[in-house]
């Protein structure tokens, strides 16, 4: 697959969670490919994807480990999906400090779905190749790249403008100089 | 490094409140497997025969099986093991789901508890920290309740629980352990229960190693495949809506009557329309590609899961429609009460009061319909309370304490364990030992290997043979080519069908397989994922232990005659060895008793079913034949030479 100038290949795995049978296959196969050697080991809580279930409540949802974040959240809100009430957590993926998962259990370090990235590629990544009911499906489409964002203003940067917007540009300019010749 | 079992079990003794964690001796891997194999051996070596079920010197043991863990799919059911004071025999039992694993995980390959709490705690595994906790808070707590419970206590939605209901926290003998809409019944809540714990609560972070992970790995996803597509294996009973079978043909009651031709279009369109307006969804185990679990939700009610015959039991014995079944399942399982045995109970009980046996005054203010009856009975049963607390012993022990004629009733048992309610017409030889002898108790974890009947043509025969896998040797196709009538088989041919249909439990159940990937599913249809000829190779990759075929099928003779060694101890004798006297109507104890001595000598056992010395030393078990003639069980003199 070769995207022509101006597109990118983005890759996604699309989660239907009324197929999911809660079998947590997806993660077997995520920790045994990101094993080292590959397969030599077998841990579901360092797969890089996590079937949140219930059996009180029916909750079936795969969810793959996305960004990092390194403050957590409350995770008050309350889905309700055809009668049922899921988390905020059930959907998210990220790691962070408030709950275990995704979180390597040895290092404490994240982990982030890297889409079995593998030389040669693979077809598909693995928790999707062993997903018998198709509650997982892998997709690859074609979308423009998008133009590079300019870089975000550093933190001096931002509280400067702040200044000169409250106090006005001259103002701060005469203040920085007083504070030199004090120095 | 050890692989695919962890190298270490969890002491736990409740009595004194302490832990331990110990490891084990690696040749365990080769000689009697994991689960239910080397917990029979620690059931030998440490329960004396005289130990009473009750005493707090029997033990608990939750046993991963020797392959969980690994890549190999649907390889999830926990084993448990212990002395059932219905039987006063060892008691087998198995639930599916991801407890095993997750224990794995957590570093463990198996829990072995001693002792009795002082009252209700649970046992709290986080991988090295492993905690004895108090559980009064959860007393009278239903079973996913209390895992639920668990989960929000100890804030972590993935423990794996495992936990009794109130039946089990009240001793009764059909007490089950329930983990996620699975149970594990044959005598091992009443055992939990009577320790006080309540639940075990396991988390593991760990990982499970194997031997040869390229070639491990390839394999478990060749057979992912072919189970995902296949009619093969799995619980075909899950999606197929003709339930004529056991309708028509098991009986209803207290395993009584037989209603030939109940079945119709109509009903099943009903009933078909009930689940499905219901239904959630269908579950699977960890690591399978099967969803052989049905997941109801009941207006106003308790979500439930249920497989195979488990919807039927409670109606027919009350003779009522799947309904009931729905409205009790979710109560009953709750309770934690065993759905094959306890519905007999109750009919029992109402058969007694219909024959004037029991009488009004037994049952107080029970209800005249019998739905209302059998959830009254429910009730008492669980709380052990009136007439429910003979009846929580069983059919079989509350036919005696009742006395009066009640043991007429109890025609349904074998080894004082509730059977099947199938009643036919014709002996069937092989039924007739895998029953009599089998120490499962249940024959869906006796039978399973071969056919249970032949095939109408010999182009039938012939094409089932062609495509069949799962023979351990070519012997079982020229039986199967010849068989033409179901009773007319060589008494040859019989033994080694049922020598073939029990291995494969007592691999299944040492190596943590399900055994509708496996030892149950070959008899219908032949087109089992994991068989004697690829179970060794599964072994090898995983442990790193070499194994082949005769080797494996040694590992189950020494497992099987251990576990026969470890009854016997305990009474079992040939007198005990018998079906239910109605299970078949035309009956010839003549020749019964014939084929139960060839049987016997087939295995290598006595004439009273227990294995000889030269048999044990065979299997390396010398040191078993050296403690029954110690205690006079085995004579030297017949047992072969010193």
């Amino acid at each position: 697959m070769n995207p022509g100038i101006g597109m990118k290949t983005v890759q996604e795995i699309l989660v239907n969670v009324d197929k999911c049978t809660g079998c947590r296959a997806c993660e077997m196969a995520c920790s045994a490919f990101h094993s080292n050697p590959q397969f030599s080991s077998i841990n579901p809580a360092k797969a890089r994807i996590h079937v949140v279930s219930n059996e009180l409540t029916d909750e079936y949802v795969p969810i793959f480990a996305g960004n990092h974040t390194r403050s957590g959240c409350d995770g008050r809100h309350v889905y309700t999906i055809d009668g049922k009430t899921y988390s905020e957590c059930s959907f998210c993926r990220a790691s962070c400090p408030t709950r275990e998962n995704f979180i390597e259990p040895d290092s404490g370090l994240a982990l982030k779905c890297d889409m079995c990235e593998s030389t040669p590629p693979l077809k598909q990544p693995w928790c999707v190749e062993v997903c018998g009911e198709h509650a997982l499906v892998y997709s690859e489409r074609e979308v423009e790249r998008e133009e590079p964002a300019r870089a975000a203003p550093g933190q001096l940067e931002v509280g400067l403008q702040a200044l000169m917007k409250q106090h006005g540009m001259e103002a701060v300019i005469a203040r920085l100089k007083d504070i030199g010749k004090e120095k | 490094m050890r692989y695919a079992e962890t190298g270490f079990n969890l002491e736990i003794d409740l009595t004194l409140g302490t832990v331990e964690r110990v490891e084990t001796e690696l040749d365990l891997a080769g000689s009697y497997l994991g689960g239910q194999g080397s917990a029979a051996k620690l059931l030998w070596e440490r329960v004396p025969p005289e130990t009473d079920p009750f005493s707090p010197d029997n033990l608990l043991i939750f046993s991963t099986g020797l392959l969980h863990g690994t890549p190999l799919p649907a390889c999830n059911r926990t084993v448990v093991n212990t002395f059932s004071p219905q039987t006063n025999l060892m008691s087998h039992s198995l639930f599916g789901g991801f407890f095993g694993p997750e224990l794995k995980y957590a570093g463990y390959d198996k829990i072995v508890i001693r002792g009795k709490a002082t009252d209700l705690v649970y046992l709290y595994i986080n991988n090295d920290k492993v905690e004895i906790r108090d559980a009064t808070h959860l007393r009278g707590k239903g079973c996913t309740e209390t895992g639920d419970l668990l989960k929000k206590e100890l804030k972590d939605q993935r423990i794996q629980v495992a936990a009794i209901g109130l039946a089990g926290e009240n001793r009764v003998y059909m007490a089950s352990i329930d983990h996620n809409h699975a149970s594990a019944a044959r005598g091992v809540g009443v055992i939990m229960g009577d320790k006080r714990l309540k639940a075990i609560a396991v988390r593991g972070t760990k990982a499970v190693n194997v031997a040869r992970p390229a070639e491990l790995f390839e394999m478990s996803q060749r057979i992912h495949q072919k189970m995902a597509g296949s009619s093969g294996c799995g619980d075909w009973m899950a999606v197929d809506e003709d339930d004529s079978f056991h309708h028509n043909h098991f009986a209803w009651g207290n395993a009584r009557t037989r209603r030939p031709g109940y079945w119709n279009k109509e009903l099943q369109d009903r009933w078909t329309n009930l689940k499905y307006d219901n239904m959630d969804r269908q579950t699977g185990c960890y690591n399978c590609p099967k969803k052989c679990r049905n997941v109801i939700k009941m207006p106003g009610q308790q979500r439930f899961g249920y497989k195979c015959f488990g919807k039927d039991t409670y109606h027919m014995a009350a003779f009522l429609e799947l309904d009931f079944s729905y409205e009790i399942l979710g109560i009953a399982q709750e309770y934690g009460v065993d759905s094959y045995s306890t519905p007999q109970v109750m009919a029992f009980a109402l058969e007694l009061l219909d024959a004037g046996i029991l009488q009004d005054k037994d049952f107080p203010e029970m209800p005249e319909d019998v739905r209302g009856r059998f959830f009254y009975l429910l009730e008492k049963i669980v709380r052990r309370e009136g007439i429910g607390d003979i009846l929580a012993d069983s059919v079989s022990q509350a036919a005696r304490r009742i006395g009066n004629g009640a043991e007429a009733y109890d025609h349904n048992t074998t080894k004082k364990f509730e059977q099947l309610p199938i009643k036919l017409g014709k002996l069937n030889p092989a039924y007739f030992l895998m029953i009599a002898t089998g120490e499962k108790m249940s024959i869906t974890q006796i039978e399973g290997s071969f056919p249970q009947d032949p095939l109408p043509t010999e182009e039938q025969r012939q094409e089932f043979v062609n495509k069949w896998e799962a023979v351990p040797d070519e012997k079982f196709k020229d039986y199967f080519l010849n068989w033409k009538k179901r009773s007319d088989i060589s008494d040859e041919a019989t033994c080694d069908i049922v020598d073939w249909n029990e291995a494969m439990h007592y691999i299944d159940d040492s190596l943590g397989f399900c055994g509708f990937v496996s030892s149950f599913r070959g008899q219908f249809g032949g087109d089992v994922p994991y068989h004697m000829n690829n179970i060794p190779e599964a072994i090898a990759l995983a442990t790193g232990v070499a194994m082949d075929k005769p080797k494996l099928w040694k590992n189950f003779q020494r497992i099987r005659t251990l576990i026969r060694a470890v009854n016997v101890r305990r009474g079992l004798r040939r007198k005990d060895e018998r079906p239910p006297e109605d299970h078949w109507a035309v009956r010839d104890e003549q020749y019964e008793q014939e084929l139960l001595s060839k049987y016997y000598a087939f295995k290598g056992w006595n004439s009273e079913g227990i294995p000889t010395r030269q048999t044990l030393e065979s299997l390396d078990l010398a040191y078993v034949a050296d403690d029954l003639e110690q205690r006079g069980i085995l004579d030297p003199a017949d047992g072969g030479p010193r």
